[in-house]
């Protein structure tokens, strides 16, 4: 059994190092932890990566993204906080992890417990990892977002996990009075070569450090990895498909009864004043109703009575942030605020002009959130990506000093950038605070449509230009409605770039614009390429923020289009002419097996086509290819209720994660970004009018279902390429929603130019605004199957 | 307010409470039942889908005053026991191509899935891609690929 350099006590003083393996192998830094039972700690944080060399055709200058990413933000933020995660040894031979951050569907957890298990030589399912309450002194490190979770969390976790193992074997060599290089560990068990033999478990308090001290350590190699790069079930499946998993709706607090607001009928309206409060409170199952900053909040026995006397409330509003504005009207303003292009574009030009529309986050489970606020203490309960934020505002707004309030991290039912708004738990705190009893508040789906969080709405113009074989110039121009980014990016950023507007203040200089420079990139050597952002409006004018990913799905989605143009104008093949362009080798190679595993140029049926794309983000790269069905019998075909349209037959996507931890669980992440960019590209926005958003559930916002997701959907994961591994959560919508574009534009032989494509048609009958909320039906008996 | 009286998950329930709250909130807010999940409460995002005497049905639309007492609710819960089995078959399925993401959506996806199939039997065939185009289940986290493939593998158990 190998060993890997052990530090000290107990029983590793006389281990030999193993020279073989430690030559050149960096140490990674930790801490033993005084505690009654074994803790390791380690550093949340890790290097970045060096820039990658361009090469070929005519070279663009190295882009800020290619050098300085998102996420290299984000890590190197994470380093002069220095803060710990620790895994835990316990006397029943698991190990216990408490993880800051918040799983969301996304797979962290498992991604987390299959780090431990690979360096800790014990089974997947001996390994327990929780969510961590808000800790305010962990900074910057325990917001989710980025995509950055897997990126920031590799070396820390292991690096305590390795230590952990090194001193359990320490102590059985102590046992056995052997040699650590004697001893061999099989799945959490340790074996003296008599055989002998005992678990972890046994070994934990004997292997717990009397006090607090340093220690490093080496992680396995790459060649030695038995569960990194393989194939895991989720850890939370069993309850998943048992109904057993709990999220914050489910969660029993005493008393916390459901709560239900009612809401303005416009964006951002507030309260007046409300007539009928005394009546209201007299309905069957109600408790309370009282006025909160956001609406009037009322407290029943069940949501349904929430419902009903919601709906039964006679408020008055005051007007909302933008009572006048409509899809027109902020169409208007964004071509106002366009800016011109560079007189750079010499040669043929080929131009594009693109809008896209707002669009929710929609997670399923609705914001909820548990709060219980005492006079001299408040605990809360919610799925959040933002904790130490929400912990502060939630303290600020009770005026109670920073410890005396609780936050519990729930699992959420999907985040997609939702979660990093704590605007619900506020909502909550106010509540209990006012009523003087604990509540389980949860959004209405409509609540969710007409007062969430939107993707700005936005126009993208690209104008390139070529001569012969060479593009000469690529410019895009991007104008979109301010997004929000004072909840977690904004602190981030502005800490690392130098300049410190105060939140809200200056988003778009402070925030937005060096967002849009780190994530953005054309990946060809287009000769001589720029791209800019100008915002509309302050921050908060709209409630927006990012909707499982930032700008990329609509950009590169306006990029992609222009390329198929590029190549059509050249007499180029899309793919081809994607080849030859293209500047870096690992898109070159997901571009080459989408092409050969998909079958690129294959023979289509007219009204039908294929499409293929590429993207890189998140330290990983992917290429899509699409395959789409736009005859009119598949457009028309009628399901009640829905919006049906053209239909992506077929998907196949490659993605090089730069090592993939968990395989299965990067195809999940494709495949769901798959499924965002079919909604995107075709069939899911938001239609303003008035100030009102009129999207109002989900038989309006049609985000894919059964009847719109393809018959095949295949994801092939590369091989390790980087061997450190990229962010995967955002990382799959841009190049699938560029694809189905691409591919709408091959098989009608009209380019879209509005996203998504069916905008411009509102097929439903807007739900009313007042009453706020849309009764349930009663006649779900008259659809059983 | 009378005392409604039926079965669910194989246990006859008592429920004081007025007839016309919607059986979603009787199952979770008063029962503790908490696998069928609230998404929209119109019968359109599917996330409560139970059966009812062995046929899919949405909670959230029907008046607990409409259940009779003969009437057995099964939700993702009570489904095992059904088949007498520690999981249905569908569930095996499901983590056979670990469909769940964040799960929230898939004890709904999983009953209307065992409903589906049966209902394609009944009608002679089965289970084909048109019979899964008609399920109406919303899964934000677009784990539909996995959902067709499972409930393809899950049938061939049933």
């Amino acid at each position: 059994m190998e060993h890997r350099g052990s530090s000290e006590e107990p029983g590793s003083d006389n281990a030999p190092q193993d020279p073989g393996r430690n030559v050149g192998r960096r140490r990674f830094l930790g801490y033993l932890v005084a505690a009654p039972t074994l803790a390791v700690a380690a550093q949340l944080g890790e290097s970045a990566t060096t820039p990658r060399a361009a090469n070929a055709v005519i070279p663009s200058p190295p882009e800020q993204q290619e050098i300085y990413d998102l996420n290299d933000l984000l890590t190197l933020a994470a380093k002069p906080t220095s803060n710990l995660i620790a895994v835990v040894i316990n006397s029943d031979g698991t190990a216990s992890f408490d993880m800051p951050r918040a799983e969301s569907g996304q797979g962290i957890t498992t991604m987390a417990a299959m780090l431990i298990a690979e360096e800790l030589d014990l089974p997947l399912d001996k390994i327990n990892v929780t969510l961590a309450d808000a800790r305010p002194e962990l900074l910057f490190n325990q917001f989710t977002g980025a995509s950055n979770t897997t990126i920031a969390m590799y070396e820390p976790i292991r690096t305590a996990a390795a230590i952990a193992r090194e001193r359990l074997l320490g102590a059985a060599a102590v046992r056995f009075g052997v040699t650590v290089d004697r001893l061999t560990v099989r799945a959490g068990v340790v074996y003296a070569p008599d055989g002998r033999a005992t678990g972890y478990g046994e070994l934990a308090v004997r292997a717990a450090s009397q006090r607090t001290r340093e220690v490093d350590v080496t992680l396995k190699d790459a060649s030695e990895f038995s569960v990194i790069g393989t194939p895991r079930n989720r850890i939370d499946a069993l309850d998943a498909v048992t109904g057993r998993k709990t999220f914050a709706m489910d969660r029993a607090v005493p008393d916390a009864l459901p709560t239900m607001i009612c809401r303005p009928p416009t964006i951002k309206g507030t309260p007046r004043a409300v007539a009928n409060a005394d009546d209201v409170r007299q309905m069957p199952g109600v408790t309370h109703v009282v006025q909160i900053a956001t609406g009037i909040a009322v407290r029943a026995k069940t949501f349904g009575q929430c419902i009903d006397a919601v709906n039964a409330l006679d408020v008055t509003w005051n007007p909302g942030t933008v009572d006048t504005e409509s899809d027109d009207t902020v169409l208007a303003k964004l071509r106002e605020a366009e800016t011109d292009f560079s007189p750079l574009h010499t040669g043929e030009v080929v131009e594009g002009d693109f809008v896209f529309h707002f669009r929710n986050n929609a997670a399923l489970e609705p914001n909820t959130a548990v709060a219980d606020v005492r006079p001299d203490r408040a605990e809360i309960w919610a799925p959040l990506q933002a904790p130490i934020l929400c912990k502060e505002q939630v303290a600020e707004q009770l005026g109670l000093p920073l410890d005396a309030v609780t936050v519990h991290v729930e699992q959420a039912g999907g985040a997609f950038g939702r979660r990093m708004f704590n605007d619900v738990v506020l909502e909550a705190t106010e509540a209990s605070r006012k009523m003087g009893r604990p509540v389980k508040l949860m959004w209405h789906r409509t609540d969710e449509c007409r007062q969430g969080r939107t993707h700005p709405m936005c126009t993208s113009r690209i104008r390139a230009s070529f001569s012969g074989n060479n593009v000469l110039t690529f410019e895009q121009l991007h104008t979109s409605v301010a997004t929000d980014y004072t909840q977690g990016f904004g602190e981030i950023i502005s800490a690392k770039v130098g300049t410190v507007p105060s939140m809200g203040m200056a988003n778009e200089e402070g925030y937005a614009k060096p967002v849009f420079n780190a994530t953005v990139n054309v990946p060809y050597h287009f000769g001589n390429v720029s791209h800019s952002l100008d915002e509309i409006y302050t921050y908060d004018t709209f409630p927006t923020g990012s909707v499982r990913n930032l700008v990329n799905p609509d950009v590169r989605t306006a990029q992609e289009l222009i390329v198929d143009r590029l190549a059509a104008r050249m007499g180029k093949d899309p793919y081809e002419f994607r080849r030859e362009f293209i500047d870096d080798d690992r898109l070159r190679a997901v571009l080459d097996t989408v092409a050969k595993e998909g079958d690129w140029g294959r023979e289509m049926a007219p009204k039908t086509a294929q499409a293929i794309t590429v993207h890189k983000e998140y330290k990983g790269a992917t290429a899509c290819l699409v395959e789409i069905d736009c005859r009119d019998e598949t457009v028309n075909r009628e399901i009640r209720g829905a919006v049906t349209g053209p239909r992506v037959t077929r998907v196949v996507m490659a993605v090089d994660a730069g090592l993939a931890i968990n395989p299965r669980g990067l195809e999940a992440q494709m495949q769901g970004g798959i499924m965002d960019g079919i909604a995107q590209a075709l069939t899911s926005s938001l239609h303003l009018r008035d100030g009102v958003l009129l999207e109002g559930s989900w038989d309006d916002y049609f985000y894919t279902r059964h009847w719109n997701a393809p018959f095949e959907t295949r994801v092939i994961v590369m091989p390790p390429t980087t061997g450190e591994p990229g962010g995967a959560g955002e990382l799959g919508v841009p190049s699938a929603m560029a694809a189905v574009a691409c591919a709408y534009a091959r098989a009608t032989g009209t380019v879209p130019t509005t996203f998504p494509i069916n905008h411009d048609t509102l097929s439903f009958t807007p739900k009313p605004t007042v009453p706020p909320l849309p009764p349930s039906p009663t006649n779900g008996l008259q659809f059983a199957y | 307010m009378r005392t409604h009286t039926f079965i669910v998950n194989g246990e006859r329930v008592h429920v004081k409470i007025e007839s016309d709250v919607r059986l979603l909130w009787v199952l979770r807010d008063v029962l503790g039942i908490n696998g069928p999940k609230y998404g929209c409460g119109i019968n359109v995002c599917k996330a409560c889908t139970s059966h009812i005497n062995g046929k899919a049905f949405n909670p959230c639309s029907v008046r607990v005053g409409d259940i009779k007492g003969g009437d057995e609710i099964t939700t993702i819960e009570g489904l095992p026991d059904t088949v007498g089995a520690d999981l249905h078959p569908m569930q095996e399925a499901w983590l056979a191509r670990d469909v769940a993401q964040c799960g929230y959506c898939q004890p709904g996806q999983i009953m209307a899935a065992v409903a589906k199939v049966r209902q394609a039997r009944e009608e002679g065939h089965e289970i084909s891609d048109a019979d899964i185009d008609e399920i109406r289940n919303i899964c934000r986290c677009g784990t539909y690929a996995r959902i067709r493939e499972a409930i393809k593998e899950g049938a061939k158990k049933m």
